[in-house]
């Protein structure tokens, strides 16, 4: 599988083409079986009146052309719900396909404890084992780099063909069994059993085999169910009553009106629905573990987001050099451009870039010695010859080194370092032995397009919180150019736990993106955590989504596709039972047009017969079903707005709309096949 | 017009005071009167061995309400089997059979008052006074008791604050003190109301005697009888408490058809009012007790639109429309009122699962009678007192459920989530009215010698759906003219008071305890605001919807029927 075939089935419009539509006609028959059609009531109820109006019919208890017809068209209404589970099943087929391939016969070769290897097969592999891969080889299951750093396609697992890189001892450590190493040699210790790896679930997931009904999904499906039962209490009643005013009503017609009644479309659609949620989040490449997980992202009321990689690109660049007075500009330029020259960090190369910009031209001094930045000094700066000692670095870092220098700090730097940092500048401040030269300031750009989204999640209540390392100063400016409603300062993991327990203490839903195995706490205690593709296998194991991409920015793709699940749902039951003012106006005067003349009257569509009547609202019926089939897979069209906004736009359209639609359609079905059939 | 501007004005006028003074009462804080009321209260709660102060769970205060329900209904059931050997029988009321006392004593333990007998010549002035109004007068305030306790569940229970410092868990809901429920609003509310209308009534001519009726001489020669007994009695408190109390017993069998009990268009004005002030001002009562006064608007925006389409329904139907003219409906009308102020009193008394009458609901239009089958369907335009609020609060929860999914969230109401649990306990109410409804109409339609109807054809299924959803809804009315009074329907009718009345005052506070336990979420614009027209609308279309889909076929084949051959005709 690749990332063209994924895309296409995301496309706004999911056509059905050849390959899937005929596996999904077999399976639509296949599921006519009881004990598969018991797990739908609704169908099922479906199921039992066609039975029932064919045992009718051959009993001779309505006109054979009749008693058919209307066996046909509920045999049809059945298969289509089923077709509609199929075709949402088929689509995950595909990829499962592929996916079985690439976890196919792997050898392994398994490093005994002397150090020697042999050459095993993948499913003799246990949690703990150590395995050599090299270049060109498949990794045989899952685990983390014990050893070494490797570049890996795992392009059969993502669709993405760009190699990624991996390595021991760091966030990104954990690899995929059925990936494959490119360049260098890694030993890997497997973490996952046999038969449940990544790759197992994930096909699991989705063929969709052990799919759990979802907490709405059960709490509708009771609904559903019993408005089937009341539907059913209605037509049991109905000839008893009808009876003490002497009419005689067939049996035939009153299955048909149950059938008409009781919410088949939202029933046939239902499990479509649940499955095509998930096959959303995977065509976005998202891995979610369960249903439940991709329906709670729509509940969500609180983001957690990691300032780098997900609100900023995450490379700082140098912007702009600010000289303290009594110091020249170029003095600064020179200083700062000495101190970078040997300085691989993008920030370094970045520094050097302006610098020279501004048409110097200077070259590494012989005998220069580079000091790299490190966590304990947090600064790095180079050593001339001569004794001139040229630093940048944090603030508190450079004063300290002054200080011990025996140079005084002047007072105007406190003042310059607020003021890049207030601008969302992250301030580095350059000396040259023990004078303090000026500020460079180096700027995290903000993803374009991040406003605007935030505002969408705003308006659809949901909270942004923005999590840095930052100083305060810095994180108040990105937040504000972000848009983000809150943020943390000075993050520490730990901090990320605390705001997600608070946050839930108050009753919100928090979802948050993870990738270290630090990060693994916070993923598990949120209720969404969506752990990165590229990230460790304690925060995989941890959240309950994987971004198979590892864009951080995903996590609002997830929500909006976990509200666009649930509104599909509560719009198509809408529908479902909106539609049954008209079938009882097409239904009802049919039911007793031989008893009671006077009901006529009730025939406000004037239909031309009982019988074209009673097989149009069959008709209807039935192929609203495949109608809604790219509704319920693509879900109903979703614009982030309040929730007031939404249910109006939904009322109107699945509301209103529903007890509308069905005059017209039913009117035009009667007027097509009187015509044809002369009824 | 002017009647009904007048009764909607004065309700909306009263009501409000009303509301608010009510929510003190239950909110149990200290407020004027007390020195007077605490004197009443305290032997009561000293009898009852009850602290008023200490709070009760959910199963706490159902089974209290079960307890004192079962109490009184054995209490009430022996006397009216034994009235004749009991005093205060100058009339000579003879006992009860069992099944028809029974049928008495469950429909006015379940606030329905449907009747079948006729109260002046069948029942002692012990019977009327200790069982039938002292049951008029505490059961109304029994529903109140289970809707208060349900809204105090709704926002938490009243621990609120000490089970969320406390983690929430262990300690159970506290949704008040049933007792206290129920004694307070009885001494502070109704008995004083009722006393001012007795002696609004008795001013307007209605009897207020303990002494036997006079016997005379007919004016009209022609009905060739020699002498009549006109039977009199304490009627001006009972006229008083079934009008306030959603109660709709009367004294007489025709009710306020009668003009001993409704004498003048005054005493009509303040009876039509007291049909609906109460229920009114439980709806006020919400935004005291909860402080949320926009969820008070809510419910009153909602129920007023249908309160005001039903009423207006119901006079354009007796009064304007093709079938007002028709001679035939004539019959059994009360001419003194005319078709106005008749029709106005029939929505009314329906919606509110009152019941009494001013004109028998027989003789109405059929599509009158449609009106008053659905408002009783629907059960929560006002509703009965407690009853109505309660009812609305289930379909609330229904229409918050699919709201809900239509905004993309899991549904809650008041930010706690409506999940499987409640949704099941939701569909057992659902299911069960079609199910007693349809079921028992269709029983007693194909064994025609149960029916008992006078009438043939749609109108005789009108009658006999008409008898079990006034059952149902705790309403009372009836379609007079049917045979009523059979060991049949005596015992299915007992059966079905019991169905509508328990299941729909307990579940409904079930289910507000198990949402009070639930994590609540703050609201933002992202959940499903109830408190906008918008839901208002949607809730409307949920409650017609869900009762039209339900009994479409029902009412086709009666009211609806019996329209299009009259027209036909």
């Amino acid at each position: 599988m690749n990332q063209t075939t994924s895309k296409d089935h995301a496309g706004c419009h999911p056509r059905m083409d050849e390959r899937s539509f005929m596996p999904a006609l077999i399976n639509a028959f296949i599921k006519l079986a009881p004990q598969h059609i018991i797990k739908n009531p609704v169908m099922a109820v479906v199921w039992l009146g066609t039975l029932l109006t064919a045992a009718a019919t051959l009993a001779g208890r309505a006109q054979p052309g009749f008693g058919w017809a209307v066996t046909a068209i509920l045999l049809i209404t059945v298969l289509f719900g089923n077709f509609a589970e199929a075709v949402a099943e088929s689509r995950g087929r595909g990829q499962a396909a592929s996916l079985r391939r690439a976890r196919k016969d792997l050898m392994a070769r398994r490093l005994d404890k002397s150090g020697g290897e042999k050459t095993v097969p993948a499913a003799e592999l246990r949690p703990g084992d150590l395995v050599v891969i090299e270049e060109g080889q498949l990794i045989p299951a899952d685990g983390e780099i014990v050893e070494g750093l490797a570049t890996i396609n795992e392009a059969a697992v993502t669709g993405e063909s760009a190699p990624v890189l991996r390595e021991a001892g760091t966030d990104r450590s954990g690899v995929i069994g059925g990936t494959k190493v490119l360049s260098d040699r890694i030993v890997v210790r497997v973490t996952a059993e046999p038969g449940n790896s990544f790759l197992d679930r994930m096909i699991a997931l989705v063929e969709g085999s052990n799919r759990q009904k979802t907490p709405n999904e059960v709490a509708l499906g009771i609904l559903l169910g019993v408005m089937t039962l009341t539907f059913l209490i209605v037509v049991v009643t109905l000839p008893f009553i009808g009876g003490f005013v002497g009419a005689k009503i067939n049996v035939v017609l009153l299955v048909a009106l149950l059938v008409c009644l009781i919410p088949t479309t939202i029933g046939g659609l239902l499990p479509a629905i649940g499955i095509a949620g998930m096959n959303r989040a995977l065509q976005a490449n998202i891995l979610a573990k369960s249903g439940k997980a991709v329906e709670v992202a729509g509940d969500v009321d609180v983001l957690l987001l990691d300032k780098t990689g997900t609100i900023t690109y995450g490379d700082r660049q140098a912007t702009a050099f600010h000289a303290l007075a009594g110091v020249d500009a170029a003095q600064l330029r020179q200083a700062v451009l000495l101190a970078s020259l040997a300085d691989p960090t993008p920030e370094g190369k970045s520094i050097v870039k302006l610098a020279r910009g501004k048409d110097e031209k200077l070259d590494e001094p012989e005998g220069a010695h580079f000091v790299p930045f490190s966590a304990h000094s947090r600064m790095s700066g180079v050593d001339l010859p001569g004794g001139r000692i040229i630093r940048k670095g944090a603030m508190d870092a450079i004063v300290q080194h002054v200080q011990t220098l025996g140079g005084v700090i002047p007072a105007e730097l406190q003042v310059r370092v607020a003021n890049v940092a207030r601008k969302g500048a992250t301030p580095l401040v350059v000396s040259d032995g023990a004078h303090v030269l000026g500020v460079i300031e180096l700027s995290d750009v903000v993803k374009h397009g991040l406003k605007e989204r935030f505002a969408r999640l705003r308006a659809m209540g949901v909270k942004t919180v923005m999590i840095t390392g930052d100083n305060p100063l810095t994180a108040a400016n990105i937040a504000a150019e972000a848009g983000v409603d809150d943020y943390i300062a000075e993050a520490r993991p730990e901090d990320k736990l605390a705001r997600i327990r608070a946050e839930q203490a108050g009753g919100r839903l928090v979802a948050m993106v993870g990738d270290g195995t630090n990060d693994a706490p916070a993923l598990a205690q949120a209720d969404v955590g969506l752990a990165m593709n590229s990230g460790t296998q304690a925060a995989k194991e941890a959240g309950n989504m994987v971004d198979l991409d590892s864009d951080p920015a995903k996590l609002l793709a997830v929500v909006e596709i976990g509200k666009q699940q649930l509104i599909t749902r509560g719009a198509l039951t809408t529908f479902s039972l909106a539609n049954d003012v008209s079938k009882y106006f097409a239904i009802l005067p049919a039911l007793f047009a031989a008893t009671i003349p006077q009901m006529a009257a009730l025939n406000v569509m004037k239909l031309t017969s009982p019988t074209s009547a009673v097989l149009s609202a069959l008709i209807f019926n039935a192929i609203i079903i495949p109608l809604l089939i790219p509704l319920a897979l693509r879900g109903v069209r979703f614009k982030p707005s309040s929730a007031t906004q939404l249910l109006r736009n939904n009322m109107l359209v699945y509301g209103v709309g529903g007890v509308v639609l069905p005059f017209v359609a039913i009117k035009a079905i009667d007027v097509v096949i009187s015509a044809l059939f002369s009824l | 017009m002017t009647e009904f501007l007048l009764v909607f004005a004065l309700a909306i006028g009263l009501g409000w005071p009303l509301g608010r003074y009510l929510a003190a009462v239950m909110r149990g804080e200290p407020m004027r009167g007390d020195g007077l009321f605490l004197r009443l209260e305290r032997p009561l709660y000293a009898l009852l061995g009850t602290d008023p102060q200490r709070g009760m769970s959910w199963r706490g205060y159902a089974g209290a309400f079960l307890l004192s329900n079962g109490v009184l209904g054995v209490i009430v059931w022996l006397i009216l089997m034994t009235q004749a050997w009991l005093p205060l029988n100058p009339n000579g009321a003879p006992n009860m059979s069992w099944d028809l006392a029974l049928h008495t004593m469950v429909s006015f333990l379940t606030n329905t008052n449907q009747q079948h007998y006729a109260g002046q010549a069948q029942l002692s002035y012990l019977a009327h006074m200790m069982g039938i109004v002292s049951l008029q007068i505490i059961t109304p305030m029994m529903g109140l008791a289970l809707v208060v306790a349900t809204l105090r569940a709704l926002f938490g229970g009243r621990n609120a604050q000490a089970r969320k410092a406390d983690g929430q868990d262990q300690t159970p809901v506290d949704v008040g003190n049933y007792w206290a429920d129920v004694i307070r609003p009885t001494l502070r509310l109704m008995l004083p109301l009722c006393l001012l209308w007795s002696v609004l009534l008795t001013s307007q001519g209605v009897p207020a005697t303990l002494d036997g009726g006079p016997v005379l001489a007919p004016v009209d020669a022609t009905v060739q009888m020699k002498e009549q007994k006109i039977p009199l009695g304490p009627v001006s408190p009972m006229v008083s408490i079934k009008q306030l109390g959603t109660n709709g017993g009367g004294w007489y069998g025709a009710n306020s058809a009668v003009p001993l009990e409704n004498p003048t268009p005054l005493s009509n004005l303040l009876e039509t009012l007291a049909l609906i002030l109460i229920p009114v001002a439980v709806v006020f009562m919400i935004a005291g007790l909860t402080g949320r006064r926009r969820f008070a608007a809510l419910v009153l925006g909602t129920m007023l639109v249908m309160s005001v389409a039903s009423a207006g329904l119901a006079i354009w139907s007796e009064g304007f429309s093709s079938t007002s003219q028709d001679i035939a409906l004539m019959e059994g009308k009360e001419v003194r009122f005319g078709a106005a102020p008749s029709a106005l009193w029939a929505a009314l008394t329906t919606q509110t699962s009152n019941g009494s009458v001013n004109a028998m609901h027989d003789s109405l239009a059929p599509l009158t009678g449609l009106v008053t089958i659905s408002d009783m369907l629907i059960n929560a335009i006002w509703g009965g007192i407690g009853c109505g609020l309660q009812q609305f609060i289930v379909y609330l929860l229904l229409g918050v459920f699919l709201a809900g999914l239509m905004t993309g969230r899991t549904p809650e109401l008041f930010g706690r989530k409506i999940e499987a649990p409640e949704v099941k306990l939701l569909a057992v109410l659902v299911l069960l009215q079609p199910l007693i409804l349809l079921g028992l109409t269709a029983i007693t339609l194909s064994v025609p010698s149960l029916t008992g109807n006078s009438n043939p054809g749609f109108h005789a299924i009108s009658q006999v759906f008409y008898e079990y959803a006034s059952a149902f809804a705790n309403n009372g009315s009836g379609f007079e003219g049917l045979g009523d009074a059979t060991v049949w329907w005596n015992l299915t009718c007992s059966f079905v008071l019991a169905a509508g009345r328990y299941p729909a005052l307990i579940i409904p506070l079930a289910i507000a305890a198990m949402l009070a336990r639930k994590r609540q979420a703050p609201e933002s614009t992202g959940s499903l605001q109830i408190e906008t027209p918008t839901f208002a609308l949607t809730l409307i279309a949920v409650i017609v919807i869900l009762t039209l889909l339900q009994f479409m076929p029902v009412l086709v084949l009666g009211p609806v029927a019996d329209h299009l051959s009259l027209i036909a005709r």
